[in-house]
Formats: C-alpha cells, sequence, structure tokens
C-alpha cells in the first residue's frame, strides 16, 4: 500500500498510515496480520541499553528474526500462556514523527510511541522511542527493522504480556 | 517479638500471613536480611581496578567497588555529611565518589578524601570517623556477598555444601571463565518468598511453561521435559538447596564424547571453521546450553541452569528481579551471541518464560489476601528419606517441594534467633 509511485519511494504520509495501521493491528491483537507486514529478513528488536550498535551482541529485552517472531505469536495465542491468556488491554498512540533516511527503495524514521496498559484493576504507562525502517517491495511496504527502545528500558519492568 | 514466628512455619507448610503482613516484612529485613550473606555482584561485573556497581543489601542501597590492589568493597551509597547518594549509576569506573551536594568526595575504599570550605568546622572533620560504611564482604569462586552481620559465620561456611555446585555451575565457562553479559530486571507485585520458593519448584515447569516448551525442536523439549528425567532436590543446609532437572547436566566436562544436539550443529560448524579443535568445540558447545540444576542460596540468589537469578525485597507485596545472562569471558563471540538468544528466549519481562512466571506470583498475592487462617501447602515429597531421592521412591522427586521447606526452616532458625 501507499508507495508514491510519483517519488519512488515512501512519503511521510504513507509511512504514518503504514505505522498506524500496524499500532491498530497490535491493540487488536490482530497478530497473524502483523506477521505478515514484515519482510523475510526483518529484525525486531527492544535492547535494554541505550546506545548499542550492534544489538546481535548485547543482551535485549527481545530479539527477533522471522522465526521467533512466529513462535511469539504462536505463544502469545495459544491461549495457554497465563500473561497473555488474556494479555492487558492496550491503547497506543504514535506520533511526533521524524524522517531520518530516503532513499528510492527504503526510508528510516523516527517516532514516539505512548501505551497505556490495563490488567487486574492496575492502568500502567509506557513510553518508548521507535525507530522503523520501511522497504518498498512489490507488494507495497514492508516493515524491515523496528526498534523500540523504552524510556526505562534498563530499569526493571513488568511482565509484558503483548507486542509492544 | 511481635509474633510467634516459630507457630507460622511447620515441617510441612507455611501461614499466609508469611506473605501479607507488612510487620512481618519489617522484621525479615532486620532478622534476615540484616544477618545472612547478601548477593550483591559477580567478579566480572567488576573489570578491574575503580571499577564499581550499586546494589541493595535487604533495603540498603549500596556501592560495590573494586580498588587499585583488586579488593572488593561493599559500602552503604549514603554521604556521611547529610545523606546524600553518592553515586547513582548502575556500573562504570570511578576513581573517586563525589557527593553532589556539598562535595565531600570519597576513595573507592570508602575512606573520606576532602571535605571543601574545610575551614567552616571548628576542628577538621575527623576523617577516619566518616568514611563511606563498609559492610563486611567475602567471595566464593567469582561470588561477591555481603553482610551487616559482623559475627556471622565466614562465607564459605555458610555456603557448605553448595559451594560444590557453585563450583559445577562455574564450569558454564568452558575453561574461559564465567562472565556477566547483561541482565534483565523486572517486579512483580507480590512477596520477596513466592519467587525463592519457584527457583526451586519443577511442579510447575511444564504447566506455566507449556509455550515455551512448545516453541523448541523436538530433542530440546524432551530435554526439557524435567519431570521425566529422574531428577531430584537436595536440601544442603542453612536455607540453601539444589534442583537437579537434568542429571546428564550436572557435570558440563563429562560426556563429552556424546553427539552434538541438532540445535547447536551450526554453532559447532561456526566454532570449527574458527580453528577451535573437536574437543574444544564439544567442550563450548555443551557449556552454552548451561547447567542441569537451579542452586537456590537463601535468601537472595540462585544459579539457575544458565543464569544467576537475583531477588530484592522492596516490599511485602513488591519485589525486583535480575536475570543475569552468563558467557565466556574471552571466549568465542558466536557461543556468547549464542547464550544471549537462549537467554533472552526465556527470560525478562518478554521472554517466553519469565512473564507466565511473573503472572504466577502475582496471582499467588492475590490470591493470598483470602483466608485468614489458612496455610500455603509444602508437603509435596515429605515422605522422601532427609529429602534425598530414593530409586523407586516418588516422593522424592524432582517436583518435591524439599528446597522451600529447607528454605522455610532457616527462615524460622533466624527469625526467631
Ligand atoms: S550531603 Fe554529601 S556533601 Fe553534603
Ligand atoms: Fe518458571
Amino acid at each position: 500500500m501507499s508507495v508514491d509511485m510519483a517519488t519512488a519511494g515512501i512519503s511521510m504520509a504513507g509511512a504514518q498510515e503504514f505505522i498506524w495501521r500496524e499500532a491498530d493491528m497490535l491493540d487488536r491483537l490482530d497478530y497473524r496480520e502483523w506477521l505478515k507486514l514484515w519482510t523475510a529478513e526483518g529484525e525486531y528488536i527492544v535492547p535494554i541499553e541505550r546506545d548499542v550498535d550492534d544489538h546481535a551482541g548485547a543482551l535485549n529485552i527481545l530479539h527477533d528474526d522471522a522465526e521467533m517472531r512466529e513462535a511469539r505469536v504462536k505463544r502469545l495465542l495459544s491461549g495457554f500462556s497465563m500473561s497473555s491468556a488474556p494479555p492487558a488491554r492496550t491503547v497506543r498512540t504514535v506520533s511526533r514523527f521524524v524522517m531520518l533516511k530516503t532513499a528510492p527503495e527504503r526510508v528510516k524514521l523516527r517516532c514516539a510511541m505512548h501505551i497505556v496498559e490495563y490488567k487486574y484493576d492496575r492502568t500502567r504507562l509506557l513510553a518508548a522511542d521507535v525507530t522503523y525502517r520501511l522497504n518498498v517491495t512489490p507488494g507495497g511496504i514492508a516493515l524491515d527493522r523496528k526498534i523500540v527502545q523504552l524510556v526505562n528500558s534498563d530499569d526493571a519492568q513488568f511482565g509484558i504480556g503483548y507486542l509492544l | 517479638m511481635t509474633e510467634d514466628y516459630a507457630a507460622l512455619v511447620r515441617d510441612d507448610r507455611v501461614h499466609t500471613m508469611l506473605y501479607r503482613d507488612p510487620a512481618i516484612f519489617d522484621d525479615e529485613m532486620e532478622r534476615i536480611f540484616k544477618q545472612a550473606w547478601i548477593w550483591v555482584g559477580h567478579d566480572s561485573e567488576l573489570p578491574g581496578a575503580n571499577s564499581f556497581k550499586t546494589a541493595h543489601v535487604g533495603r540498603q542501597p549500596v556501592i560495590v567497588t573494586r580498588d587499585k590492589a583488586g579488593a572488593v568493597h561493599v559500602l552503604l551509597n549514603r554521604c556521611r555529611h547529610r545523606a546524600a547518594s553518592v553515586c547513582e549509576r548502575k556500573k562504570g569506573k570511578a576513581s573517586v565518589f563525589v557527593c553532589p551536594y556539598h562535595g565531600w568526595s570519597y576513595d573507592v575504599d570508602g575512606g573520606l578524601r576532602k571535605v571543601p570550605f574545610a575551614d567552616g568546622y571548628r576542628e577538621p572533620v575527623d576523617k577516619a570517623d566518616h568514611s563511606l560504611i563498609a559492610l563486611r564482604t567475602e567471595c566464593y569462586n567469582g561470588m561477591i556477598f555481603a553482610t551487616f552481620d559482623d559475627a556471622i559465620m565466614p562465607l564459605a561456611e555458610w555456603l557448605g555444601p553448595a559451594r560444590k555446585w557453585i563450583d559445577l555451575f562455574m564450569k558454564q565457562g568452558a575453561g574461559f571463565g564465567v562472565k556477566t553479559l547483561g541482565e534483565h530486571r523486572f517486579r512483580f507485585p507480590g512477596n520477596w518468598k513466592i519467587q525463592l520458593e519457584n527457583t526451586t519448584d519443577a511442579y510447575h515447569f511444564p504447566i506455566v511453561h507449556k509455550t515455551f516448551l512448545s516453541s523448541l525442536d523436538e530433542d530440546t523439549e524432551n530435554l526439557m521435559d524435567v519431570l521425566g528425567q529422574g531428577g531430584w532436590v537436595e536440601d544442603l543446609g542453612n536455607g540453601h538447596s539444589v534442583m537437579v532437572m537434568i542429571p546428564d547436566l550436572i557435570d558440563l566436562e563429562e560426556n563429552l564424547d556424546a553427539p552434538i544436539p541438532d540445535r547447536f550443529a551450526a554453532l559447532a560448524a561456526e566454532l570449527a571453521a574458527e580453528g577451535h579443535d573437536d574437543d574444544q568445540v564439544r567442550r563450548i558447545v555443551r557449556a552454552v546450553g548451561g547447567s542441569g540444576f537451579n542452586l537456590n542460596l537463601f535468601p537472595n540468589v540462585a544459579c539457575s541452569m544458565a543464569f544467576f537469578r537475583v531477588l530484592r525485597p522492596v516490599a511485602v507485596n513488591e519485589t525486583e528481579i535480575q536475570h543475569i545472562a552468563i558467557g565466556m569471558d574471552g571466549g568465542p563471540e558466536a557461543a556468547n551471541r549464542a547464550r544471549l538468544r537462549l537467554h533472552e528466549h526465556f527470560q525478562g519481562p518478554m521472554g517466553f518464560g519469565t512473564p507466565d512466571d511473573a503472572e504466577g506470583w502475582e496471582r499467588v498475592q492475590r490470591g493470598a489476601a483470602a483466608g485468614d487462617a489458612l496455610w500455603v501447602m509444602l508437603n509435596r515429597g515429605v515422605d522422601a528419606p532427609d529429602g534425598r531421592p530414593e530409586p523407586g521412591h516418588e516422593a522424592g522427586d524432582v517436583s518435591a517441594e524439599t528446597g522451600m521447606r529447607a528454605a522455610y526452616q532457616m527462615w524460622k532458625r533466624m527469625m526467631t534467633a
């Protein structure tokens, strides 16, 4: 969707629309559709430390390739994981988009994400800087890398039974 | 004594109030966390002179430092002037700690170095009398412990037979030595003893971790069938216990000629291509998979299969946990990377295992709000002789609650001392 053929690339508006659609999918737990947004080599990363370049050489909260994403979604939807059956309800907003790099075949952008989650009579707030790398593919825009840097990533978290 | 603590712990059960009474929690902080050896770090977290990390001993914040001579100090993180914390970083290098409030500065061994505008005091500030408070500190095989109790037995004696298991656990260094690689930190709204119990609870594994198990290849899933491997639990004294889940993986330097599991075939090939000979490859690969047991050290640390699990009591119903990943110090990068991915797979706030554990523990705390005269049952395997396995004696299997009973007997001893 929304590959702007006129500029032979991905526009800010196209990228935003894609990212909002993704956010909506995640809040609705539409994880199987979410898997289809990715390129085969796509990397989904939630780091612990800040300012790390070599994520593969560091411990992360999550560092998924396609196989791990697939396994994760299977787990979250299985109904047998106590923390995700049901998970906390979430409502997320994504905003403050900044285009970092544009090329004909891909763009890189950063944005802010706020998630409000609710479970067990408790409401919690999570905030993150999210960096996206989006590729132009024959089928439209595809997610090639997503790095979710939680504002308190190097501090204690609570269990997170859904996708960020 | 505010309560008759002896009456709250029986041989096969403990009273629900142990999870929810804030007065008991306050007493625990005095009688257990100030009178036991508390784990504060691993040697590799202090790489070289002037390195430090921050930690807690019970509720009290401390700085763990290494001086130029290599000695480790555990210092209360509180300025001797008017109490400001002198260090708010998790780890790093520093040759001096300067209090940000009025600039008193301290050496890495805690000694007071300088007081700004010192002539404002009629008598010079007595430096020897205003050092950062140092706790008694001892180490065993890389594990650093501190205590507020100057009269406590030496660490080696406190650990007793647990030392053998620490030595076995450290074989994961595969000859390189063990090094911490990073840590997951998370909290759950529940009592610290719920987490302490869990490290010696094989019973929950196939139930709570069903989705982890089904994410594994078939061989690994069979290996992780922890109730079916002939394992057992042993009381090691002083509240410590070991739960052997995979007897074949007790000693990582044995059985080195066993076939390399499929899941490590690519790693083995990568190591061989890097020039490691066959013996080394086998030793490294076997170490990457981790040990087959959980060693639970009362009250705050466990050597749990392939990582350190550290608990910190925050409040009667709040506990913070660290899962510290370990690898080989100077070992092959490919092997350490494999360990990181294995750690992320199960551990941490978004692992395939930890969030379900945390949810289970929270459910215990929520449920414990009900029933004022009810007990938490720990009688599984109570008929096993001496908490040891005996062939054909089902009660002594790995799902026995022997380790929990051991911990609560120590709890009782310390709380009634
Ligand atoms: S409180 Fe530290 S110098 Fe005053
Ligand atoms: Fe568990």
